[in-house]
């Protein structure tokens, strides 16, 4: 009904419609991979081009992917996703619209990139940040976005957690604390990734963001005048970007075949090369190996290993009432 | 403040104030109305005019200028239609609840627009009142062009009615019962008769809603899922620049709207001295 | 829709039906329906779901008081500003004539023509450390972005037009006999104005005030470029909502999306009675 409208609107305005492409797709995606599709693209309607002589157009939303996941719940056309977090594609899952066993759909639990919470500071590091001890200082501020609406941040949430397990000995009470303490520093809660580096980047409210990885060296590429540091800390949490063919939507659009095909693309090595380039680490080693020196040392922990898996997590940490809404006292 | 009286028993001093007054006035305006909007063609263009084009080519860009521009086609007859029958409606008969529904018509000039999002979201999303209806019959209103079209109407449409209801109350309707003692059809009485009286009015009604429905942003926002090149409006696509780091590109984007608004002050102003 | 149209005829004269009587109806109450009223009782029951206790609960929390306080107040100031702005301007336009005052009437449209978002970002951008306005105000101590102020500057900007617009039709119809009464009775022009004219002018000036309130407390598009959205600090209510809403928190958003009607109706109302003491609206003829 959408395209007919546009199409007949296109005609009375007398405007060139957009051509009009043989496959369309709607990636719908977490909030700080914005320019990292961008890139990605192209290079897949290229080689869709070349493998089926058809074109395809690719749209993306970007915000949080919590927000992102109750947009397609609520009816945003999605085709595929490209989240941050396993549990937002559990929603999607349980309302129905992506299939229950998503992640053996594809390679590494359908996740082609990781990357991890890390840290980036104000140039010469002033405040002397070099890991999450230091954000639960009294003085610093701590930017990082909204853990309800961004995995983003409940990753953030999580590697905090784990390193106050590990260093307190699996103290859970102590590791609220710790994380508490955390979250009483941070001055803003915006509702994604990319806003929060607006925020400390923009602004300049805040001595240290807290994002992904991946995100904090594309920022400090871009903010180069700022002069702005990546610090990696001593431990974080594997933050796996999951994807999933939503299913409902992609059947109902006859869009199945090229979804589940740009999925596949991302472990391509095209593909996995330019993750790599963007700061995302990949899983092939020849690729990370000639990227070497965007990934420094880092001791990763698993959601398996320190929580007992997603379900767990979601259970006693992120439902209504969880640990989550204890400790998130800025409500 | 020392307000002066007409010049023409004012003494000395009342000039001094009246002076007083106007420099205030103007010095005002200046800066709070007419920097900003000057600020930015500024920043547009302060990087040369081929980077304002580039940006203003932008696909994404021009997508939302052209998507802006489908709103305002769409929900322009049918605001007209909705007011002019509106303002016939309450104008020309009574009826029970005449006044309730005025209430109603103008109900939306007082609900701010991002709730009015809200409502709509609560309403035809798929998780909302209407949503296992809509699904049933695979009609999809949220996150695509019907939604922005009717979320629009529903902050655009008082404007029309109520310009137009006004006029049609002073001005009574005898010619219309004249020309219906005459035989006259309906739609003759309305063509010949009605639509001659309230023209500019109408106009003039046209003019404010599409303003509005060009620049709407916050009932907008929270339906149109944010597809880039696909759902962005112009005032949409502004704030993606804005969160994009794009400084230079929201205000590219911006300009086109600012020069949209002076071309309906222009109207608005050559209108205005047509219906008072 | 076979309600018999009667007009209330004037003196004696039998008046025959107009057309359109269905026609119009059903067309108007179509678009109302489905445009208007039920998106809004969408809300209203998803408002009766929550229950009073988890209502107020809300309403109540700590950041919703936050939020309602910062929106209230902020849009206070504007229209305090706005009240004697629109004032002098409305004075200024009728009372005077000097070179360049009707591209100054027309210049009071800029803020009801430019789209909020616009506005929004030209101001942000002015008022930041190094735009025009912010490096005047920065050694000054005054910032202004990501403060009450800005927010305050922001309302005040979308809804300049309100108050000049309400009051400079009143002033241009005022008799001015009595103030020439009092002037040769020996009236200062301050004693003139404030027993003669501000009392004329009284109910139009409240009216305009009420409804740039009104619009200020809903002005989204403007406020959250130039607020900074810090929760407890510059985070408006209807913000809030929208950020309930992207929690997964429908209830939290219904409720405070609630309130904000439920102030807007208050608001309506007293406006519309300040309207109708204003002038008594004759029944259509």
């Amino acid at each position: 009904m959408k395209t007919r409208l546009t199409t007949a609107l296109a005609l009375v305005l007398g405007l060139a419609s957009p051509a009009l492409a043989q496959d369309a797709i709607l990636n719908v995606s977490y909030d700080v991979a914005r320019e990292l599709f961008a890139e990605l693209n192209p290079v897949f309607a290229q080689k869709w081009q070349e493998q089926t002589g058809r074109t395809v157009t690719i749209d993306q939303s970007h915000g949080g992917s919590s927000k992102q996941a109750r947009a397609i719940l609520e009816g945003l056309p999605a085709d595929v996703v490209t989240f941050n977090q396993v549990t937002d594609i559990d929603v999607l899952a349980e309302g129905g619209m992506v299939d229950e066993n998503w992640r053996e759909a594809f390679p590494n639990q359908a996740s082609p990139y990781y990357s991890l919470p890390a840290f980036l500071v104000r140039e010469g590091n002033p405040k002397q940040i070099d890991d999450w001890d230091d954000l639960a200082q009294e003085g610093v501020q701590v930017i990082f976005p909204n853990p309800k609406t961004s995995g983003n941040a409940r990753y953030t949430y999580l590697a905090a957690y784990a390193y106050a397990l590990d260093k307190n000995n699996g103290d859970q009470a102590a590791a609220q604390e710790f994380v508490k303490k955390i979250f009483a520093n941070v001055p803003v809660f915006d509702q994604g990734g990319r806003a929060a580096t607006t925020t400390f980047a923009e602004r300049g409210i805040g001595d240290v963001l807290i994002t992904f990885e991946a995100e904090t060296g594309g920022i400090a590429k871009q903010y180069a005048d700022a002069k702005l540091e990546r610090v990696t800390p001593s431990l974080s949490i594997l933050a796996e970007f999951p994807v999933a063919v939503v299913t409902e939507n992609a059947e109902d659009k006859g869009t199945a075949e090229v979804s589940k095909a740009y999925l596949d693309f991302l472990y391509s090595p095209d593909a996995q090369r330019i993750l790599a380039r963007n700061f995302n680490r990949v899983h092939d080693e020849a690729i990370t190996a000639e990227f070497a020196a965007n990934f420094p040392d880092v001791k990763l922990v698993t959601v398996e290993e320190v929580f007992g898996g997603w379900d767990k997590v979601q259970e006693e940490h992120f439902a209504e009432g969880g640990i989550l809404d204890a400790v998130f006292v800025n409500q | 403040m020392t307000p002066a009286v007409p010049a023409t028993l004012a003494p000395r001093q009342d000039r001094s104030a009246r002076w007083l007054l106007i420099g205030l006035a103007v010095m005002l305006t200046l800066f709070i109305v007419v920097v900003p909007l000057i600020y930015i063609f500024w920043r547009a263009l302060s990087g040369g005019f081929a980077i304002f084009a580039q940006n203003i080519l932008a696909p994404d860009t021009l997508h939302a200028i052209w998507l802006t521009a489908a709103v305002a086609v769409v929900t322009l007859p049918i605001n007209l239609v909705i007011g002019i029958a509106a303002a016939w409606l309450i104008a020309r008969f009574t009826f029970p609840g005449r006044k309730a529904l005025l209430t109603i018509i103008e109900l939306p000039f007082s609900i701010s627009p991002i709730i009015a999002g809200v409502c709509y979201l609560l309403l035809y999303g798929r998780q909302g009142l209407l949503g296992p209806v809509l699904a049933a019959g695979d009609i999809k209103i949220l996150f695509a062009l019907p939604g922005i079209v009717m979320v629009t109407l529903f902050v655009t449409g008082p404007f029309v009615a109520r310009e137009v209801l006004p006029l049609m109350q002073a001005q009574g309707s005898e010619q219309e019962q004249a020309a219906l003692t005459l035989g006259a059809s309906g739609w003759q009485i309305f063509r010949r008769v009605t639509l001659p009286n309230i023209r500019w009015a109408l106009l003039y009604g046209a003019v404010l809603a599409t303003a509005r429905a060009v620049g709407e942003f916050g009932a907008v926002s929270v339906v149109s899922g944010a597809i880039r090149g696909q759902t962005m409006t112009l005032p949409l696509q502004i704030e993606l620049l804005f969160n994009d780091l794009n400084t230079v590109g929201a205000f590219a984007a911006a300009s086109t709207l600012t020069l949209i608004a002076l071309v309906v002050l222009i109207l608005k102003t050559v209108l205005e001295g047509r219906t008072r | 829709m076979s309600v018999a149209a009667v007009i209330d005829a004037p003196a004696g004269r039998q008046r025959r039906v107009l057309p359109g009587f269905g026609l119009t109806m059903g067309l108007v109450l179509t678009y109302v329906g489905v445009i208007v009223l039920l998106p809004v009782i969408a809300l209203v029951l998803k408002g009766a779901e929550i229950g009073p206790v988890r209502f107020w609960e809300i309403v109540t929390a700590p950041r919703t008081l936050a939020a309602l306080r910062l929106t209230i107040t902020a849009a206070a100031l504007a229209t305090v500003f706005n009240a004697l702005y629109g004032l002098l301007m409305a004075w200024v336009l009728v009372r005077y004539r000097f070179p360049g005052r009707r591209l100054l009437d027309a210049m009071m449209d800029i803020p009801f023509a430019l789209p909020t978002a616009v506005a929004g970002l030209s101001l942000t951008a002015l008022f930041s450390e190094n735009g025009w306005y912010g490096q005047l105000l920065a050694p000054v101590g005054i910032s202004v972005v990501y403060t009450i102020w800005g927010v305050a500057i922001a309302m005040s900007f979308t809804s300049i037009p309100f108050v000049v617009r309400t009051v400079q039709p009143i002033l241009e119809d005022l008799d001015q006999s009595q103030e020439e009464a009092a002037r040769t009775l020996g009236a200062t022009p301050f004693q003139t104005f404030a027993r003669v004219i501000f009392p004329a002018i009284l109910p139009s000036f409240l009216v305009g005030t009420t409804i740039a309130f009104a619009r200020s407390l809903g002005e989204f598009g403007a406020v959250i470029f130039i607020a900074g959205n810090l929760p407890m600090k510059t985070e408006i209510a209807s913000l809030l909502a929208v950020i309930r809403l992207e929690e997964y928190d429908y209830n939290g958003a219904a409720a405070i999306a609630l309130t904000l009607v439920a102030i807007a109706m208050v608001l309506l109302v007293v406006s519309n009675w300040l309207q109708s003491r204003l002038t008594r609206r004759r029944v259509p003829a």
